[in-house]
């Protein structure tokens, strides 16, 4: 089903998209926030630009974006995937419990906080070029992986990623001189075994995307694991 | 173990003549506090670590035991309390941070108590309840501004999503985890029977309280445990938590030693693994992020239920809640400090926050003065101890409370402030599970309806006092209240005369 959602609002155009059960494929999209809020079983390609929260509780939906994404992208999703060629805004995949989102370009601030995983579920945050700040802020759970594929020199994540952090992994391109980690995460370059665990993840995205893993895979990558599960115990007495 | 210079607090006082040694005591303390000396025929007892819960003391058959505040107390002092200097013995013996449970003990002023009710004499007469029906039941949710019709003349009957409750009183947020599934199934039930509703704070929905969904509401918190489609869909009405009475400001931090078994499943997470909702959500910033949170919210549920937007009251609460009005939300829930929870840090619960009487009456009559009271409706909590109670805080302009501790009395809790310790010999705030099955749900919820039908009666009676018969009618209705030795500008908040006026 195809929607031109130039002159629709969001509520028009989730509603549509509520009440038909085929796949759907949206142009003309402006800025249209909470598209596939909740919504599983089915493919949603989108032409444009959609707004906040696209995919939020999403729950077995498959979600293409030909551009950018805005902001909390697959905030609290369960299921499904987020497949976004340009860049994506601030708070990606606020606590994620399972499902996948790909972005090919940048994401911005807090992208994978308070991302969980339980049981089967395992959710995967994979981003093509960097990452803002907060990056994995209190990640409880689940991969993330951020490839760094930018010529501008500029680092790979910015301030303070992992604060917070007590589950889950990160993977992040390069050796990660220079950046600051908290104290109660550890750092250490991949190993073989490692790598072979990231390169089915990384061939999927490549191929997603027109990229060549071998190359990507070619480098170091940063692993990036808590201490703890358990980082804010505070000495309590009781009263 | 060194001297830690605390004479224990309570004693245990043992009627010898009474005591059969049939040795219930020493099975009902999980605090360990009795222990029998074969040799002597004694039961003796280790009063520091007594709670002072009273479990013991309930079930001795012969009524042989009572606990007492014991009178060794340090030199008197009106500026260093007992407390005060216990606690530094605490901390400096630890280093940790003070931990309590339950609302603040404090001897703050209690509005309610100096708030006094009006009624009929001679001219508009009062209404007897027994004889004539009188109206206990709200709808909770934004009312519409003017009646609307179609081009032929007919009226829209379509409105926003409402709650109904049969009185207007709900049991507020406890999450499975901070207490037990019986404690849980109590409320549920309770609630499905009286047409009210209850919350499962932010632990998820355990899948066996599904089908109490019509009249459960589920919480969304800045961890979003347990929050998915489902588990949005089960309940009437989404509450977003920004903030709690007992700890505004403070986030919810459930230690992994207590995510096992069920607590993980219903809260998504692996065993072990500590559940941290920081008191922040790290995507609301502004009303406008909030709406952003409101909203999806509503499109997941497709608008059918209505969302609720929870904050502790704090010093610009009318300035807040104007916001949340036009946010998008349905219902603001607001919780005063005097509010209950299972573990707080102490100087916070004593200290942070405002009482909910002076918030809630500046709040109904900021949201009047803008013109949007009737964008939401307002339900107060924290701490809501009776009937006059919630009659006044309807008059103030509340539409309902949300009470938790008065529910927790009703199954039994003894207001022992001790549930940080998961050792609550009543079966309530504990997942022991020889603990949580001296709670029987049967019991439970039926204690709960008979609270609640009695406060029904006791609203009506003071309805009917004050020649009103329909609860609506009582709403933000401040001329019934009178205060009694308060200073003017507490008169003037509370928008109330003083008795006698």
């Amino acid at each position: 089903m195809h929607i031109d959602a130039s002159k629709l609002e969001f509520g028009e155009l989730n509603e549509i998209i509520r009440n038909t059960e085929a796949d759907v494929e949206i142009t003309g999209c402006m800025g249209q926030r909470f598209i596939a809020a909740g919504l599983s079983d089915r493919k949603i390609s989108i032409e444009g630009v959609p707004g906040n929260a696209l995919g939020a509780y999403l729950n077995g939906a498959k979600i293409t974006v030909g551009g950018n994404a805005q902001d909390a992208v697959g905030d609290t999703m369960n299921e499904g995937g987020i497949y976004i060629r340009g860049s994506v805004g601030d708070a990606a995949g606020y606590a994620m419990r399972g499902g996948e989102i790909f972005v090919r370009g940048n994401a911005g601030y807090r992208a994978g906080i308070h991302m969980k995983a339980y049981k089967e579920k395992h959710p995967t945050l994979v981003i093509g070029g960097r990452a803002g700040s907060f990056l994995g802020e209190y990640q409880a759970g689940g991969t993330i992986v951020v490839l760094g594929l930018n010529e501008d020199g500029k680092s790979i994540v910015g301030n303070f990623p992992c604060t917070g952090m007590h589950g889950g992994k990160m993977f992040l391109r390069g050796s990660c001189e220079g950046i600051a980690f908290p104290k109660q995460v550890t750092t250490h370059l991949a190993d073989e075994a490692e790598k072979a665990e990231l390169r089915p993840l990384a061939e999927r995205f490549c191929a997603m995307f027109d990229l060549d893993t071998d190359e990507i895979m070619n480098e170091d990558f940063t692993v990036v694991l808590p201490d703890t599960k358990n980082p804010f115990k505070q000495m309590y007495v009781t009263n | 173990m060194s001297i830690n210079y605390i004479y224990p607090e309570y004693e245990v006082v043992r009627n010898d003549a009474r005591c059969i040694r049939c040795r219930v005591c020493e099975r009902q303390c999980a605090n360990e506090v009795h222990s029998y000396d074969e040799e002597r025929n004694l039961l003796i007892s280790d009063e520091a670590k007594c709670v002072n819960c009273k479990r013991c003391v309930t079930l001795c058959p012969t009524h042989a035991l009572k606990i007492v505040k014991s009178d060794c107390r340090f030199k008197e002092n009106a500026n260093w309390t007992d407390d005060t200097i216990r606690e530094i013995y605490k901390q400096a013996e630890s280093g940790g941070v003070l931990l309590s449970s339950m609302g603040n003990p404090k001897p703050l002023p209690v509005y309610w108590d100096k708030i006094l009710i009006n009624a009929s004499q001679v001219t508009n007469p009062s209404i007897d309840p027994l004889r004539e029906p009188m109206e206990t039941k709200v709808f909770l949710g934004k009312k519409p501004d003017k009646v609307k019709r179609d081009e032929n003349g007919n009226i829209i009957c379509k409105t926003s999503p409402q709650l109904e409750l049969s009185i207007p009183i709900m049991f507020s947020a406890m999450s499975y985890g901070s207490i037990s599934y019986n404690a849980h199934a109590s409320l549920a039930r309770a609630a499905t029977e009286l047409g009210i509703y209850y919350n499962t704070g932010e632990g998820g929905l355990h899948e066996d309280f599904y089908q109490y969904g019509p009249n459960t509401i589920v919480q969304v918190a800045s961890g979003r445990f347990g929050v998915h489609k489902d588990y949005l869909e089960a309940g009437a009405a989404v509450e977003i938590k920004m903030g709690q009475g007992a700890k505004p400001g403070i986030g919810g931090h459930l230690p992994g030693a207590k995510i096992v078994g069920d607590v993980s499943r219903t809260r998504m997470i692996p065993e072990g693994s500590d559940a941290i909702s920081p008191a922040p959500h790290h995507d609301i910033y502004s009303i406008e992020d909030l709406r952003q949170l409101v909203y999806s919210l509503k499109e997941a549920t497709e608008y059918k239920k209505p969302v609720i937007v929870k904050v502790a009251a704090v010093h610009n609460i009318a300035a807040i809640a104007s916001g949340i009005a036009r946010s998008g939300a349905d219902i603001i829930a607001i919780d005063g400090f005097r509010g209950g929870t299972g573990a707080a840090p102490t100087r916070i619960r004593d200290n942070v926050g405002i009482p909910i009487e002076l918030a809630l009456a500046s709040v109904d009559q900021r949201l009047r003065d803008e013109g949007i009271r009737n964008n939401v409706s307002l339900v107060v909590g924290g701490s809501i101890r009776c009937a006059s109670d919630v009659v006044k805080a309807i008059a103030l302009g509340a539409d309902a409370c949300y009470i938790a501790t008065g529910a927790l009395l009703a199954l039994g809790c003894h207001l022992c402030r001790s549930c940080q310790g998961g050792k609550c010999n009543w079966g309530i705030a504990t997942q022991r599970p020889e603990l949580t099955k001296r709670l029987n749900p049967d019991i439970g919820s039926q204690r709960l309806i008979n609270l609640m039908t009695a406060w029904k009666h006791e609203i009506k009676e003071l309805m009917g006092g004050m020649g009103i018969n329909s609860i609506e009618a009582l709403r933000g209705n401040r001329l019934m209240l009178r205060g009694v030795g308060l200073n003017g500008k507490e008169l003037e908040i509370l928008g109330i005369s003083h008795a006698g006026e």
